[in-house]
């Protein structure tokens, strides 16, 4: 354990090196690229690789195959670098191999604004590949938290045997905040669950009772298939309908089992509170403000921070906001979120606060929006 | 005390001495290459106009200038990602006095090839009002080695009528000095940093010229901003030719390179004095053909100069200038003068 001075792109590199990281692939791209240049210089420190590639396609498709190599791997890229990744994710989803990337959003679309941040992501960062699947995003606001979802988002990739997001923003990314850094063997780390039958039984796509296949790598002495065509649970391509079924009955159905693993979130002020604030990333550390600012007025509003966006634990947040009058949704960007918390909370008033500042919205603004609907 | 006073710049009296290029519709001629520096000055603009924010000392806008002051007539520009892209066009401010579009970084080829194909069906159809407009893409060595070669291939392939040119600063400079397919081997980025196991990059610079060569595509040529008439006729040539042109330029980065912010040009005149950095150019018809500097080497051995005198004046070579690592600076040295022994005897012009 270590108390450090640190910028948010640094505590995920840090992180990824505690929890296991072995193969790094990147490409640069502003903001994250700091990712890249500090773990070329400490990953082999740790005996692993990082190597930079000649774009995003070879980058995810590099980590996929270092994946199934055995190693832990993750890439790290922003908007326009995840737009190439597309496809690249989908055959992890498919071929449900453990990898881990970086998102780092910055204002788009296209190039945009490359070295500020919104955070109108959201949404590619959970369906920007084609098909049917959930593939869990965490959404760190601070860097202490970055660096804790980092290691969460590589031990749910290799629990669940899925790609995992983790959605920073470009002020995070260069936000300097005192963090404390935990070691190995003072954080809980995943490993993958190898298979416990011999060769010849084994199926790489055959899910235990908690929904999650074993996964035996390259090398091991099993019959390995990393098939991205619709498969059954051997590997082999099959056309058929029952197993199109099967298949995406099993990588959503992982995910959903396991969703106490996955969704996370925290409350401020929440006790007896008779409106909410809701939010997620840097925007909550705003939202947080707000919040302390109308509690001292003499107004009750609490706040409800997402730790993990997608996929979103329905009842449990349903449970939270049951007490609530009116619910704000602050998010940087058009009203993303909001429209989540709207069907969620389909019988309350949902108010989006969509501020899109390409720093963090400022409280004044939010407080503005607020005061017209309290 | 001399005061000095500018000269008188503009093409007349009275006029500013940069402006947007108009080409009334109907225009005809083109515009004629001079090499003659007062009559450069007083007769012709560059097509990139001052405010730029491009770094103090960058070779790069050099080179764009002196591309333009070789435009025939009518020109559109494709810029892919990269610090000219970046620079340019700070919102709201925009330093190009001639249209320009910048796309993705994967695709400028790709793009210019869209604009050279509506071109053509607008002249088809008689809608188009000039007689040839010209594409020409600016593009980095990222975009162009790394991301960018799968659309250059594509376009060069297609045959799309554009000149190339790629402004190669040998490493991503614009996201902060990684290493790309266009760094020499040795060179420290922040992606392959020298320490005391490895010596920085450990690959050799992908021949992105010799590739082009390879695609069979009309004219392909080397130059260097320090080689300016050599610069302006090859950019003049590539323009005329009819089908894909690619003209590879060294564009020395004072932030990447770790050099002074006035050796720019010293670098680049190095660059070929030690035969780092040859200049030819290609074309079907006569093969490879030494030219400038490059050519009076091959005529006099004499002037090659050790390749110390390149990597003395760059901090990212710093460490190969270290006693220890005497082998990796023979190493380097040995790779340049088998890579010049092979162009020599593929040059059509060079004495046998």
């Amino acid at each position: 354990m270590k108390r450090v001075y640190t910028h948010g792109n640094r505590a995920i590199a840090e992180a990824a090196l505690v929890a296991g990281l072995k193969f790094y692939a990147g490409y640069p791209i502003t903001p994250t690229s700091d990712i890249m240049e500090y773990l070329a210089e400490k990953l082999p420190e740790y005996g692993g690789v990082m190597m930079q590639f000649e774009d995003e396609l070879a980058s995810i498709n590099a980590i996929v195959g270092a994946s199934w190599a055995g190693a832990k791997a993750m890439t790290a890229t922003s908007g326009p670098g995840f737009s190439l990744m597309a496809e690249g994710l989908g055959l992890a989803v498919i071929t449900e191999t453990p990898i881990v990337i970086a998102y780092v959003m910055r204002a788009g679309p296209s190039t945009g604004v490359p070295t500020k941040s919104t955070q109108a992501d959201i949404y590619q960062a959970r369906f920007v590949s084609h098909g049917d699947y959930i593939i869990p995003v965490l959404a760190p606001w601070s860097v202490q938290e970055a660096f804790d979802l980092t290691i969460k988002a590589f031990n749910i990739a290799e629990y669940l045997r899925t790609p995992v997001i983790l959605l920073s923003d470009a002020t995070l990314a260069h936000l300097w905040e005192s963090a404390v850094f935990r070691d190995r063997g003072e954080v809980e780390i995943i490993d993958r669950k190898k298979p416990k039958v011999p060769p010849e039984k084994y199926k790489p796509y055959e899910p235990e009772e908690d929904g999650i296949a074993p996964m035996a790598v390259f090398g091991e002495g099993y019959k390995v298939l990393v098939e991205s065509l619709t498969h059954d649970e051997r590997g082999f391509y099959i056309q058929d309908t029952m197993v199109q079924r099967r298949m995406v009955q099993r990588i959503v159905g992982k995910i959903i089992k396991n969703i106490d693993r996955v969704f996370e979130y925290e409350t401020h002020y929440m006790d007896n509170a008779r409106h909410a604030i809701v939010s997620y990333g840097t925007s909550a550390r705003s939202s947080l403000a707000v919040v302390r600012d109308l509690r001292e007025k003499g107004i009750d509003i609490g706040m409800v921070r997402l730790k993990t966006i997608w996929p979103i634990d329905e009842g449990s947040l349903r449970k939270t906001l049951s007490g609530v009058e009116k619910i704000f949704v602050v998010e940087n960007n058009m009203g993303k979120l909001v429209w989540d918390i709207q069907r969620i909370m389909h019988d309350k008033e949902v108010i989006p606060v969509s501020i899109i500042d390409l720093d963090l919205p400022s409280p004044n603004e939010i407080l503005e929006v607020i005061n017209e609907w309290l | 005390m001399v005061v000095r006073t500018l000269p008188q710049y503009p093409i007349k009296k009275g006029e500013p001495a940069y402006k947007i290029w108009i080409f009334e519709p109907g225009w005809k001629g083109e515009l004629p290459l001079i090499t003659n520096p007062r009559q450069l000055a007083e007769q012709k603009r560059p097509a990139l106009l001052p405010g730029h924010r491009l770094c103090a000392g960058c070779a790069a806008p050099i080179i764009v200038k002196l591309a333009s002051l070789a435009f025939r007539g009518p020109t559109i520009v494709v810029s892919a990602t990269g610090c000219i892209e970046v620079a340019t066009t700070i919102f709201p401010y925009t330093s190009w006095a001639i249209p320009w579009i910048h796309n993705a970084f994967e695709n400028s080829a790709a793009t210019a090839s869209g604009i050279e194909s509506a071109i053509k069906a607008l002249k088809k159809t008689g809608r188009l009002p000039y007689d040839h407009v010209d594409v020409v893409v600016f593009a980095g060595d990222g975009g162009t080695y790394d991301i960018g070669i799968q659309a250059l291939s594509g376009a060069a392939e297609r045959g799309h009528d554009f000149l190339y040119i790629l402004y190669d600063n040998e490493a991503y400079m614009n996201t902060g000095i990684q290493r790309s397919g266009g760094t020499p081997k040795f060179a420290w980025t922040t992606t392959s940093p020298v320490g005391s196991v490895i010596p920085g990059k450990m690959e050799h610079k992908k021949p992105i010229a010799d590739i082009m060569v390879a695609h069979r595509i009309p004219y392909v040529a080397t130059t260097t901003p320090a080689h300016w008439i050599d610069l302006m006729k090859k950019v003049r040539k590539g323009i005329e030719v009819n089908g894909p042109a690619f003209i590879h330029a060294l564009s020395p980065c004072d932030r990447g390179w770790r050099h002074a912010e006035n050796l720019a040009i010293e670098i680049s005149r190095r660059a070929v004095d030690t035969c780092y950095f040859p200049l030819w150019e290609w074309t079907p018809e006569k093969g490879y053909m030494l030219t400038d500097r490059s050519l009076s080497i091959a005529r006099n051995p004499k002037l090659k100069q050790p390749i110390e005198k390149f990597l003395e004046l760059q901090g990212r070579f710093r460490h190969l200038l270290k006693p220890e690592n005497r082998h990796l600076l023979k190493e380097l040295q040995e790779y340049v003068d088998a890579m010049w022994e092979d162009l020599l005897n593929r040059a059509t012009n060079a004495p046998k």
